[in-house]
Protein backbone atom coordinates (compact mmCIF):
# COMPACT_ATOMS: atom_id res chain seq x y z
CA UNK A 1 0.00 0.00 0.00
CA UNK A 2 2.39 2.70 1.12
CA UNK A 3 4.76 1.50 -2.01
CA UNK A 4 1.78 2.35 -4.02
CA UNK A 5 1.58 5.72 -2.88
CA UNK A 6 4.77 6.60 -3.10
CA UNK A 7 4.33 5.48 -6.71
CA UNK A 8 1.85 7.41 -7.50
CA UNK A 9 3.90 10.51 -5.74
CA UNK A 10 6.75 9.69 -7.64
CA UNK A 11 4.80 9.82 -11.03
CA UNK A 12 2.66 12.81 -9.73
CA UNK A 13 6.36 15.13 -8.92
CA UNK A 14 7.51 13.63 -12.53
CA UNK A 15 4.71 14.94 -14.18
CA UNK A 16 4.75 17.95 -12.02
CA UNK A 17 8.35 18.42 -13.12
CA UNK A 18 7.07 18.08 -17.13
CA UNK A 19 4.82 20.51 -16.49
CA UNK A 20 7.17 23.10 -15.28
CA UNK A 21 9.59 22.43 -17.85
CA UNK A 22 6.86 23.21 -20.56
CA UNK A 23 5.62 25.83 -18.86
CA UNK A 24 8.83 27.28 -18.65
CA UNK A 25 10.10 26.66 -22.84
CA UNK A 26 6.69 28.02 -23.34
CA UNK A 27 7.19 31.27 -21.60
CA UNK A 28 11.05 31.26 -22.24
CA UNK A 29 10.58 31.10 -26.34
CA UNK A 30 7.54 33.11 -26.36
CA UNK A 31 9.49 36.05 -24.71
CA UNK A 32 12.37 35.52 -26.66
CA UNK A 33 10.42 35.32 -30.01
CA UNK A 34 8.57 38.64 -29.17
CA UNK A 35 11.85 40.49 -28.90
CA UNK A 36 11.68 40.31 -33.05
CA UNK A 37 10.01 43.46 -33.21
CA UNK A 38 11.60 45.07 -30.44
CA UNK A 39 14.79 47.14 -31.19
CA UNK A 40 17.91 46.33 -32.28
CA UNK A 41 16.57 44.43 -35.31
CA UNK A 42 18.68 41.51 -35.41
CA UNK A 43 17.94 40.57 -39.16
CA UNK A 44 22.06 40.10 -39.47
CA UNK A 45 21.84 37.48 -36.90
CA UNK A 46 18.98 35.37 -38.19
CA UNK A 47 20.46 35.07 -41.24
CA UNK A 48 24.44 34.23 -40.46
CA UNK A 49 21.85 31.78 -38.33
CA UNK A 50 19.95 30.66 -41.43
CA UNK A 51 23.18 29.98 -43.27
CA UNK A 52 24.90 28.35 -40.58
CA UNK A 53 21.62 26.17 -40.01
CA UNK A 54 20.51 25.24 -44.12
CA UNK A 55 24.02 25.05 -45.64
CA UNK A 56 25.43 22.88 -42.79
CA UNK A 57 22.55 20.73 -43.24
CA UNK A 58 22.99 20.63 -47.63
CA UNK A 59 24.62 17.34 -47.87
CA UNK A 60 22.96 15.26 -45.60
CA UNK A 61 19.80 16.67 -46.44
CA UNK A 62 21.23 15.51 -50.05
CA UNK A 63 22.00 12.06 -49.27
CA UNK A 64 18.67 11.00 -47.55
CA UNK A 65 16.50 12.63 -49.75
CA UNK A 66 18.55 10.06 -52.58
CA UNK A 67 18.35 7.14 -50.61
CA UNK A 68 14.86 7.38 -49.50
CA UNK A 69 13.30 8.32 -52.81
CA UNK A 70 15.22 5.09 -54.59
CA UNK A 71 14.54 2.83 -51.92
CA UNK A 72 10.83 3.91 -52.27
CA UNK A 73 11.00 3.09 -56.27
CA UNK A 74 11.93 -0.58 -54.94
CA UNK A 75 9.60 -1.12 -52.25
CA UNK A 76 6.39 0.70 -53.89
CA UNK A 77 7.39 -1.35 -57.67
CA UNK A 78 7.64 -4.44 -55.50
CA UNK A 79 4.10 -4.21 -54.12
CA UNK A 80 2.41 -2.32 -56.90
CA UNK A 81 3.85 -5.23 -59.49
CA UNK A 82 1.55 -7.61 -57.29
CA UNK A 83 -1.73 -5.62 -58.06
CA UNK A 84 -0.07 -5.00 -61.76
CA UNK A 85 -0.15 -1.04 -61.52
CA UNK A 86 3.72 -0.38 -61.64
CA UNK A 87 2.35 2.75 -63.50
CA UNK A 88 1.01 4.47 -60.21
CA UNK A 89 4.99 4.13 -59.02
CA UNK A 90 5.73 7.81 -59.54
CA UNK A 91 2.32 9.18 -57.44
CA UNK A 92 3.30 6.68 -55.12
CA UNK A 93 6.67 7.83 -54.56
CA UNK A 94 5.64 11.93 -54.61
CA UNK A 95 2.36 11.33 -52.38
CA UNK A 96 4.98 9.39 -49.80
CA UNK A 97 7.52 12.20 -49.92
CA UNK A 98 5.87 15.10 -50.23
CA UNK A 99 3.36 14.44 -47.72
CA UNK A 100 5.37 12.45 -44.97
CA UNK A 101 8.97 11.16 -45.43
CA UNK A 102 10.71 14.71 -46.47
CA UNK A 103 9.43 16.80 -43.39
CA UNK A 104 9.94 13.67 -41.18
CA UNK A 105 13.26 12.81 -42.44
CA UNK A 106 14.17 16.60 -43.37
CA UNK A 107 13.40 17.16 -39.52
CA UNK A 108 15.20 14.46 -38.17
CA UNK A 109 18.27 15.25 -40.02
CA UNK A 110 18.30 18.56 -38.69
CA UNK A 111 17.59 17.83 -35.62
CA UNK A 112 20.94 15.36 -35.90
CA UNK A 113 22.85 17.69 -37.64
CA UNK A 114 21.99 21.53 -36.86
CA UNK A 115 20.16 21.18 -33.69
CA UNK A 116 22.30 19.04 -31.39
CA UNK A 117 24.67 21.87 -32.56
CA UNK A 118 22.10 24.23 -31.53
CA UNK A 119 22.13 23.05 -27.92
CA UNK A 120 25.92 22.19 -27.62
CA UNK A 121 26.71 25.95 -28.56
CA UNK A 122 24.40 27.44 -26.31
CA UNK A 123 24.97 25.16 -23.68
CA UNK A 124 28.99 26.06 -23.92
CA UNK A 125 28.18 29.79 -23.93
CA UNK A 126 26.44 28.98 -20.85
CA UNK A 127 29.33 27.31 -19.13
CA UNK A 128 31.72 29.99 -20.21
CA UNK A 129 29.81 32.81 -18.96
CA UNK A 130 29.35 34.06 -22.55
CA UNK A 131 25.96 34.33 -22.44
CA UNK A 132 26.62 36.33 -18.95
CA UNK A 133 28.98 38.60 -20.89
CA UNK A 134 26.45 39.48 -23.29
CA UNK A 135 24.06 40.48 -21.11
CA UNK A 136 26.89 42.92 -19.18
CA UNK A 137 27.21 44.06 -22.53
CA UNK A 138 23.47 45.23 -22.39
CA UNK A 139 23.11 42.58 -25.81
CA UNK A 140 19.80 40.71 -24.26
CA UNK A 141 20.88 36.86 -25.05
CA UNK A 142 17.43 35.76 -25.98
CA UNK A 143 16.97 38.32 -28.47
CA UNK A 144 20.61 37.49 -29.82
CA UNK A 145 20.84 33.48 -29.41
CA UNK A 146 17.57 32.11 -29.01
CA UNK A 147 15.30 33.98 -31.20
CA UNK A 148 17.59 34.28 -34.16
CA UNK A 149 18.03 30.11 -33.77
CA UNK A 150 13.99 29.74 -33.76
CA UNK A 151 13.50 31.90 -36.60
CA UNK A 152 16.00 30.62 -38.40
CA UNK A 153 15.23 26.90 -38.27
CA UNK A 154 11.83 27.92 -38.93
CA UNK A 155 12.50 29.17 -42.16
CA UNK A 156 15.35 26.85 -43.48
CA UNK A 157 13.14 23.93 -42.60
CA UNK A 158 10.97 24.04 -45.12
CA UNK A 159 13.50 25.00 -48.12
CA UNK A 160 15.67 21.88 -47.19
CA UNK A 161 12.78 20.05 -47.22
CA UNK A 162 11.53 21.03 -50.55
CA UNK A 163 14.90 20.03 -51.34
CA UNK A 164 14.50 16.90 -50.21
CA UNK A 165 11.32 16.42 -51.98
CA UNK A 166 13.12 17.21 -54.97
CA UNK A 167 16.23 14.61 -55.31
CA UNK A 168 14.20 12.24 -53.51
CA UNK A 169 11.83 12.31 -56.61
CA UNK A 170 14.68 12.38 -58.86
CA UNK A 171 16.13 9.71 -57.53
CA UNK A 172 12.97 7.71 -57.05
CA UNK A 173 12.41 7.99 -60.91
CA UNK A 174 15.69 6.99 -61.78
CA UNK A 175 15.51 3.82 -60.28
CA UNK A 176 11.43 3.52 -61.23
CA UNK A 177 12.31 4.06 -64.75
CA UNK A 178 15.93 3.48 -65.56
CA UNK A 179 16.38 0.99 -63.48
CA UNK A 180 13.09 -0.95 -63.42
CA UNK A 181 11.58 -0.38 -66.43
CA UNK A 182 8.51 1.69 -65.11
CA UNK A 183 7.29 4.09 -68.26
CA UNK A 184 8.32 7.14 -68.15
CA UNK A 185 5.34 8.55 -69.54
CA UNK A 186 3.22 6.93 -66.83
CA UNK A 187 5.38 7.91 -63.89
CA UNK A 188 5.30 11.57 -64.41
CA UNK A 189 1.40 11.73 -65.72
CA UNK A 190 0.56 9.99 -62.52
CA UNK A 191 2.52 11.86 -60.87
CA UNK A 192 0.70 15.10 -62.23
CA UNK A 193 -2.32 13.95 -61.51
CA UNK A 194 -2.48 12.30 -58.32
CA UNK A 195 -0.31 15.05 -55.78
CA UNK A 196 -2.69 18.14 -55.59
CA UNK A 197 -2.05 21.44 -54.01
CA UNK A 198 -3.51 20.09 -50.83
CA UNK A 199 -0.96 17.31 -50.51
CA UNK A 200 1.66 20.12 -51.08
CA UNK A 201 0.05 22.23 -48.46
CA UNK A 202 -0.08 19.67 -46.14
CA UNK A 203 3.86 19.10 -46.51
CA UNK A 204 4.82 22.75 -45.95
CA UNK A 205 2.65 23.42 -42.93
CA UNK A 206 4.23 20.16 -41.49
CA UNK A 207 8.61 22.10 -42.26
CA UNK A 208 7.42 25.04 -40.26
CA UNK A 209 5.87 23.18 -37.39
CA UNK A 210 8.99 21.07 -37.29
CA UNK A 211 11.64 23.71 -37.86
CA UNK A 212 10.01 25.98 -35.21
CA UNK A 213 9.31 22.91 -32.81
CA UNK A 214 13.28 21.34 -33.17
CA UNK A 215 14.10 25.57 -32.92
CA UNK A 216 12.13 25.70 -29.85
CA UNK A 217 13.21 22.78 -28.00
CA UNK A 218 17.29 22.65 -29.27
CA UNK A 219 17.62 26.51 -27.84
CA UNK A 220 15.75 25.87 -24.79
CA UNK A 221 17.66 22.75 -24.10
CA UNK A 222 20.74 24.44 -24.57
CA UNK A 223 19.77 27.17 -22.51
CA UNK A 224 18.83 25.76 -19.29
CA UNK A 225 21.55 23.53 -19.74
CA UNK A 226 23.15 22.76 -16.65
CA UNK A 227 26.38 24.68 -16.74
CA UNK A 228 28.90 22.00 -16.44
CA UNK A 229 30.58 19.71 -19.42
CA UNK A 230 28.53 16.69 -18.14
CA UNK A 231 25.75 19.12 -18.43
CA UNK A 232 26.15 19.97 -21.55
CA UNK A 233 26.80 16.35 -22.97
CA UNK A 234 23.46 15.94 -21.69
CA UNK A 235 21.44 18.47 -22.67
CA UNK A 236 22.46 17.52 -26.33
CA UNK A 237 21.08 14.46 -26.19
CA UNK A 238 18.14 15.15 -24.66
CA UNK A 239 17.92 17.90 -27.07
CA UNK A 240 17.94 15.37 -30.13
CA UNK A 241 15.66 12.68 -28.24
CA UNK A 242 12.97 15.22 -27.73
CA UNK A 243 12.68 16.40 -30.85
CA UNK A 244 12.85 13.88 -32.54
CA UNK A 245 10.35 12.62 -30.25
CA UNK A 246 8.05 15.87 -30.90
CA UNK A 247 7.98 15.56 -34.63
CA UNK A 248 6.94 12.07 -35.09
CA UNK A 249 4.01 13.24 -32.23
CA UNK A 250 3.22 16.20 -33.97
CA UNK A 251 3.61 14.73 -37.18
CA UNK A 252 0.47 11.90 -36.06
CA UNK A 253 -1.34 15.42 -35.05
CA UNK A 254 -0.70 17.56 -38.11
CA UNK A 255 -1.61 14.46 -40.87
CA UNK A 256 -4.96 13.70 -39.03
CA UNK A 257 -5.53 17.25 -39.86
CA UNK A 258 -4.47 16.81 -43.39
CA UNK A 259 -6.43 13.43 -44.37
CA UNK B 1 27.09 54.98 -6.05
CA UNK B 2 25.99 51.79 -5.61
CA UNK B 3 24.49 50.85 -1.77
CA UNK B 4 23.81 47.69 -0.79
CA UNK B 5 21.72 46.88 2.17
CA UNK B 6 21.39 43.60 3.68
CA UNK B 7 21.70 41.47 0.70
CA UNK B 8 21.27 37.33 1.03
CA UNK B 9 21.43 34.58 -1.40
CA UNK B 10 20.66 31.42 -0.98
CA UNK B 11 21.98 28.60 -3.44
CA UNK B 12 18.63 25.87 -2.83
CA UNK B 13 19.00 26.07 1.24
CA UNK B 14 23.09 26.87 1.35
CA UNK B 15 23.18 30.35 2.02
CA UNK B 16 25.87 32.09 -0.35
CA UNK B 17 25.31 35.63 1.18
CA UNK B 18 24.31 36.39 4.31
CA UNK B 19 23.07 40.20 5.00
CA UNK B 20 25.98 41.71 3.67
CA UNK B 21 25.61 45.30 3.23
CA UNK B 22 28.26 47.27 0.93
CA UNK B 23 28.73 50.66 -0.56
CA UNK B 24 30.72 51.34 -3.50
CA UNK B 25 31.69 54.83 -3.84
CA UNK B 26 31.96 56.58 -6.84
CA UNK B 27 35.83 57.08 -8.58
CA UNK B 28 37.00 54.90 -5.75
CA UNK B 29 38.61 51.37 -6.13
CA UNK B 30 36.61 49.19 -4.16
CA UNK B 31 38.46 46.14 -3.41
CA UNK B 32 36.35 42.93 -2.48
CA UNK B 33 38.37 39.98 -0.81
CA UNK B 34 38.15 36.40 0.67
CA UNK B 35 39.04 32.93 0.75
CA UNK B 36 37.45 30.75 -2.18
CA UNK B 37 34.06 29.93 -1.59
CA UNK B 38 33.35 33.16 0.94
CA UNK B 39 31.37 34.39 -1.64
CA UNK B 40 32.63 37.18 -3.90
CA UNK B 41 32.02 36.31 -7.11
CA UNK B 42 28.52 36.29 -5.85
CA UNK B 43 28.47 39.52 -4.34
CA UNK B 44 29.71 40.46 -7.37
CA UNK B 45 27.49 39.15 -9.86
CA UNK B 46 24.91 40.62 -7.79
CA UNK B 47 26.12 43.74 -7.89
CA UNK B 48 26.16 43.68 -11.44
CA UNK B 49 22.27 42.66 -11.68
CA UNK B 50 23.26 39.29 -13.18
CA UNK B 51 21.36 37.91 -10.70
CA UNK B 52 18.46 38.51 -8.35
CA UNK B 53 19.07 38.59 -4.31
CA UNK B 54 17.46 36.03 -2.36
CA UNK B 55 16.42 38.97 -0.25
CA UNK B 56 18.07 42.67 0.58
CA UNK B 57 18.15 45.65 -1.46
CA UNK B 58 20.51 47.09 -4.21
CA UNK B 59 20.47 50.73 -5.70
CA UNK B 60 22.29 52.07 -7.90
CA UNK B 61 22.43 56.15 -7.68
CA UNK B 62 19.04 55.92 -6.17
CA UNK B 63 17.63 53.82 -8.26
CA UNK B 64 16.21 50.27 -7.57
CA UNK B 65 18.78 48.10 -9.00
CA UNK B 66 16.71 44.64 -8.57
CA UNK B 67 13.43 45.57 -10.04
CA UNK B 68 14.79 47.56 -12.73
CA UNK B 69 12.85 47.34 -16.10
CA UNK B 70 15.37 45.29 -18.63
CA UNK B 71 15.76 48.45 -20.75
CA UNK B 72 16.62 50.80 -18.44
CA UNK B 73 19.11 47.80 -16.92
CA UNK B 74 20.52 47.71 -20.34
CA UNK B 75 20.91 51.48 -20.84
CA UNK B 76 22.83 51.60 -17.34
CA UNK B 77 25.34 48.50 -18.42
CA UNK B 78 26.61 50.67 -21.43
CA UNK B 79 28.66 52.59 -19.16
CA UNK B 80 29.31 49.13 -17.00
CA UNK B 81 32.12 46.61 -17.90
CA UNK B 82 33.08 43.35 -16.07
CA UNK B 83 35.91 41.44 -16.41
CA UNK B 84 34.97 37.83 -15.52
CA UNK B 85 36.69 35.38 -13.74
CA UNK B 86 37.38 33.03 -16.79
CA UNK B 87 37.28 35.77 -19.14
CA UNK B 88 34.19 34.78 -21.18
CA UNK B 89 35.76 36.09 -24.71
CA UNK B 90 33.17 35.29 -27.26
CA UNK B 91 34.59 32.16 -28.89
CA UNK B 92 33.10 32.99 -31.98
CA UNK B 93 35.33 35.83 -32.61
CA UNK B 94 38.20 37.07 -32.58
CA UNK B 95 40.30 39.47 -30.40
CA UNK B 96 39.70 42.37 -32.28
CA UNK B 97 36.24 41.89 -32.36
CA UNK B 98 35.67 40.85 -28.96
CA UNK B 99 37.48 44.33 -28.03
CA UNK B 100 34.92 45.90 -30.45
CA UNK B 101 32.31 44.09 -29.79
CA UNK B 102 30.08 47.10 -27.84
CA UNK B 103 31.98 50.01 -30.13
CA UNK B 104 29.96 47.97 -33.01
CA UNK B 105 26.84 47.24 -30.74
CA UNK B 106 26.63 50.48 -29.18
CA UNK B 107 28.26 53.23 -30.97
CA UNK B 108 27.92 54.66 -34.53
CA UNK B 109 31.67 55.11 -34.86
CA UNK B 110 33.66 54.69 -38.39
CA UNK B 111 35.60 51.41 -38.32
CA UNK B 112 38.83 53.41 -38.62
CA UNK B 113 37.59 55.00 -35.16
CA UNK B 114 37.17 51.58 -33.79
CA UNK B 115 40.46 49.98 -34.60
CA UNK B 116 42.05 53.13 -32.99
CA UNK B 117 40.66 52.82 -30.13
CA UNK B 118 41.04 48.86 -30.00
CA UNK B 119 44.08 49.40 -30.90
CA UNK B 120 44.73 51.53 -27.88
CA UNK B 121 43.06 49.28 -25.35
CA UNK B 122 45.03 46.12 -26.68
CA UNK B 123 48.48 48.50 -26.08
CA UNK B 124 46.93 49.30 -22.51
CA UNK B 125 46.91 45.62 -21.63
CA UNK B 126 49.89 44.68 -23.60
CA UNK B 127 48.64 42.65 -26.54
CA UNK B 128 48.62 45.20 -29.72
CA UNK B 129 49.42 42.85 -32.78
CA UNK B 130 47.24 40.05 -31.72
CA UNK B 131 43.97 41.36 -33.01
CA UNK B 132 43.60 37.87 -35.25
CA UNK B 133 44.05 36.00 -32.33
CA UNK B 134 40.84 33.24 -32.25
CA UNK B 135 40.00 33.17 -27.76
CA UNK B 136 40.79 29.33 -28.33
CA UNK B 137 44.90 30.35 -29.35
CA UNK B 138 45.24 32.56 -25.60
CA UNK B 139 46.66 31.68 -22.67
CA UNK B 140 44.74 31.90 -19.64
CA UNK B 141 46.60 35.38 -18.98
CA UNK B 142 46.08 36.58 -21.91
CA UNK B 143 42.70 35.71 -22.57
CA UNK B 144 41.93 37.70 -19.40
CA UNK B 145 43.97 40.76 -20.60
CA UNK B 146 42.07 40.83 -23.87
CA UNK B 147 38.80 40.85 -21.07
CA UNK B 148 40.38 43.65 -19.30
CA UNK B 149 40.14 45.31 -22.75
CA UNK B 150 37.24 45.03 -23.57
CA UNK B 151 35.66 45.65 -20.79
CA UNK B 152 37.17 49.14 -20.64
CA UNK B 153 36.17 49.88 -24.85
CA UNK B 154 33.72 52.02 -24.13
CA UNK B 155 35.12 54.17 -21.50
CA UNK B 156 32.41 52.53 -18.94
CA UNK B 157 31.86 54.54 -15.72
CA UNK B 158 32.68 51.12 -13.91
CA UNK B 159 34.23 48.59 -13.84
CA UNK B 160 33.53 45.01 -12.59
CA UNK B 161 36.73 42.86 -11.95
CA UNK B 162 36.59 38.87 -10.70
CA UNK B 163 40.43 37.77 -9.87
CA UNK B 164 41.34 40.21 -12.75
CA UNK B 165 45.56 38.78 -11.53
CA UNK B 166 44.68 35.28 -11.01
CA UNK B 167 46.32 33.35 -13.90
CA UNK B 168 49.18 35.60 -14.50
CA UNK B 169 52.61 35.74 -14.24
CA UNK B 170 53.67 38.29 -11.51
CA UNK B 171 54.83 40.71 -14.35
CA UNK B 172 51.07 41.16 -16.36
CA UNK B 173 49.76 40.88 -12.96
CA UNK B 174 51.62 43.83 -11.78
CA UNK B 175 50.59 45.91 -14.85
CA UNK B 176 47.11 44.75 -14.39
CA UNK B 177 47.08 45.89 -10.90
CA UNK B 178 48.36 49.36 -11.98
CA UNK B 179 46.24 49.54 -14.69
CA UNK B 180 43.15 49.31 -12.26
CA UNK B 181 44.75 51.53 -9.62
CA UNK B 182 45.37 54.24 -12.81
CA UNK B 183 41.79 53.70 -14.08
CA UNK B 184 40.52 55.35 -10.58
CA UNK B 185 43.41 57.77 -9.69
CA UNK B 186 43.83 59.10 -13.35
CA UNK B 187 40.33 58.60 -15.37
CA UNK B 188 38.15 58.66 -12.22
CA UNK B 189 36.11 55.85 -13.19
CA UNK B 190 34.31 53.51 -10.47
CA UNK B 191 36.14 49.83 -10.00
CA UNK B 192 34.90 46.63 -8.29
CA UNK B 193 37.75 44.13 -7.96
CA UNK B 194 37.22 40.97 -5.91
CA UNK B 195 40.51 39.39 -5.18
CA UNK B 196 42.19 37.15 -2.72
CA UNK B 197 45.30 38.63 -3.74
CA UNK B 198 45.89 40.46 -0.63
CA UNK B 199 49.40 42.33 -1.32
CA UNK B 200 47.72 43.86 -4.49
CA UNK B 201 44.50 44.23 -3.41
CA UNK B 202 45.36 46.18 -0.25
CA UNK B 203 47.91 48.42 -2.73
CA UNK B 204 45.18 49.45 -4.96
CA UNK B 205 41.92 49.61 -2.42
CA UNK B 206 40.44 52.84 -1.59
CA UNK B 207 37.89 50.85 0.54
CA UNK B 208 38.17 47.41 1.44
CA UNK B 209 35.68 44.54 2.00
CA UNK B 210 36.21 41.26 3.64
CA UNK B 211 33.96 38.36 3.14
CA UNK B 212 34.13 35.05 5.13
CA UNK B 213 31.63 32.34 4.65
CA UNK B 214 29.24 35.15 2.84
CA UNK B 215 29.30 37.82 5.95
CA UNK B 216 31.13 40.71 5.95
CA UNK B 217 34.05 40.37 8.39
CA UNK B 218 35.56 43.82 8.27
CA UNK B 219 35.65 46.63 6.40
CA UNK B 220 37.54 49.89 5.98
CA UNK B 221 40.59 51.60 4.21
CA UNK B 222 43.77 49.31 3.50
CA UNK B 223 45.60 50.52 6.50
CA UNK B 224 42.54 49.88 8.43
CA UNK B 225 42.50 46.31 7.42
CA UNK B 226 46.08 45.96 7.62
CA UNK B 227 45.96 47.38 11.78
CA UNK B 228 42.65 44.68 12.37
CA UNK B 229 42.44 43.29 15.91
CA UNK B 230 40.42 41.02 14.55
CA UNK B 231 42.16 37.26 14.68
CA UNK B 232 40.20 36.22 11.03
CA UNK B 233 41.67 39.10 9.38
CA UNK B 234 45.09 39.17 10.86
CA UNK B 235 44.86 35.28 9.63
CA UNK B 236 43.61 36.27 5.90
CA UNK B 237 46.23 39.15 5.58
CA UNK B 238 49.33 36.89 6.71
CA UNK B 239 47.88 33.68 5.06
CA UNK B 240 48.85 31.49 8.21
CA UNK B 241 47.54 28.08 8.03
CA UNK B 242 47.03 28.26 12.11
CA UNK B 243 44.19 30.82 13.11
CA UNK B 244 40.01 31.05 13.77
CA UNK B 245 39.33 29.98 10.17
CA UNK B 246 39.81 26.64 9.22
CA UNK B 247 41.31 25.19 6.06
CA UNK B 248 39.52 22.55 6.02
CA UNK B 249 35.44 22.70 5.05
CA UNK B 250 34.65 19.28 6.42
CA UNK B 251 31.99 18.95 9.28
CA UNK B 252 32.69 15.22 9.86
CA UNK B 253 36.14 14.29 11.56
CA UNK B 254 38.62 13.04 9.51
CA UNK B 255 39.43 10.18 11.74
CA UNK B 256 36.27 8.44 11.00
CA UNK B 257 35.89 9.06 7.75
CA UNK B 258 39.24 7.79 7.15
CA UNK B 259 37.86 4.62 8.74
CA UNK B 260 35.02 4.41 6.61
CA UNK B 261 32.61 4.29 9.45
CA UNK B 262 29.14 3.74 8.10
CA UNK B 263 26.70 6.59 7.66
CA UNK B 264 29.88 9.44 7.89
CA UNK B 265 30.85 7.99 4.51
CA UNK B 266 29.69 7.44 1.22
CA UNK B 267 31.80 6.24 -1.55
CA UNK B 268 31.41 7.13 -4.97
CA UNK B 269 29.90 3.75 -6.67
N1 LIG C 1 25.38 28.57 -9.23
C1 LIG C 1 25.61 28.10 -8.00
N2 LIG C 1 24.89 27.05 -7.54
C2 LIG C 1 25.09 26.57 -6.30
N3 LIG C 1 25.99 27.04 -5.43
C3 LIG C 1 26.76 28.07 -5.82
C4 LIG C 1 26.62 28.64 -7.12
N4 LIG C 1 27.50 29.66 -7.23
C5 LIG C 1 28.17 29.70 -6.06
N5 LIG C 1 27.72 28.76 -5.20
C6 LIG C 1 28.19 28.53 -3.82
O1 LIG C 1 28.26 29.79 -3.19
C7 LIG C 1 29.45 29.92 -2.43
C8 LIG C 1 30.22 31.15 -2.85
O2 LIG C 1 30.69 30.98 -4.17
P1 LIG C 1 31.52 32.09 -4.93
O3 LIG C 1 30.79 33.38 -4.80
O4 LIG C 1 31.78 31.61 -6.28
O5 LIG C 1 32.87 32.15 -4.09
P2 LIG C 1 34.23 32.88 -4.43
O6 LIG C 1 34.09 33.63 -5.69
O7 LIG C 1 34.46 33.75 -3.23
O8 LIG C 1 35.28 31.82 -4.51
C9 LIG C 1 30.22 28.64 -2.61
O9 LIG C 1 30.05 27.86 -1.46
C10 LIG C 1 29.60 27.97 -3.80
O10 LIG C 1 29.59 26.59 -3.63
MG1 LIG D 1 35.11 33.52 -7.53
Amino acid sequence: MNMAIAACGNMGRRFLRILCRLGDAATLSSASLSLVVNPPWQGRHIVIQMYNIGVGSLMIIALTGTFTGMVLALQGYYTLAKFGSESMLGAGIALAIIRELGPVLGAMMLTARAGSAITAEIGIMRVTEQVDALEMMAINPRARIIMPRIIAATLVLPLLIALFDLIGMGAGYIVGVDLLGVNPGAFIAEMQAKVTTHDINAGWVKAVGFGFLVGVICTYIGYRATPTTEGVGKATTQAVVLSSVGILILDYILTSFFL
Amino acid sequence: MIHCKSLCKKYGSVPALDRVDIHVREHKTTVIMGGSGSGKTTLLRLIAGLEPPTSGEIRYKEEDFVHMPRKRLYELRESMGMVFQYSALLNSLNVYNNVAFTLHEHTDLDEEVIRTIVTMKLEQVGLRGMEHLMPSELSGGMAKRVALARAIAMDPAIVFFDEPTSGLDPISAGVITSLIHNLTEKTHHTSVVVTHDVDAGLSIADHVVLLWQGCVIAEGTADDIRHSADARVKQFIEGSPDGPIPFSRSTTSYVEDLMHKPGTVRLAQ
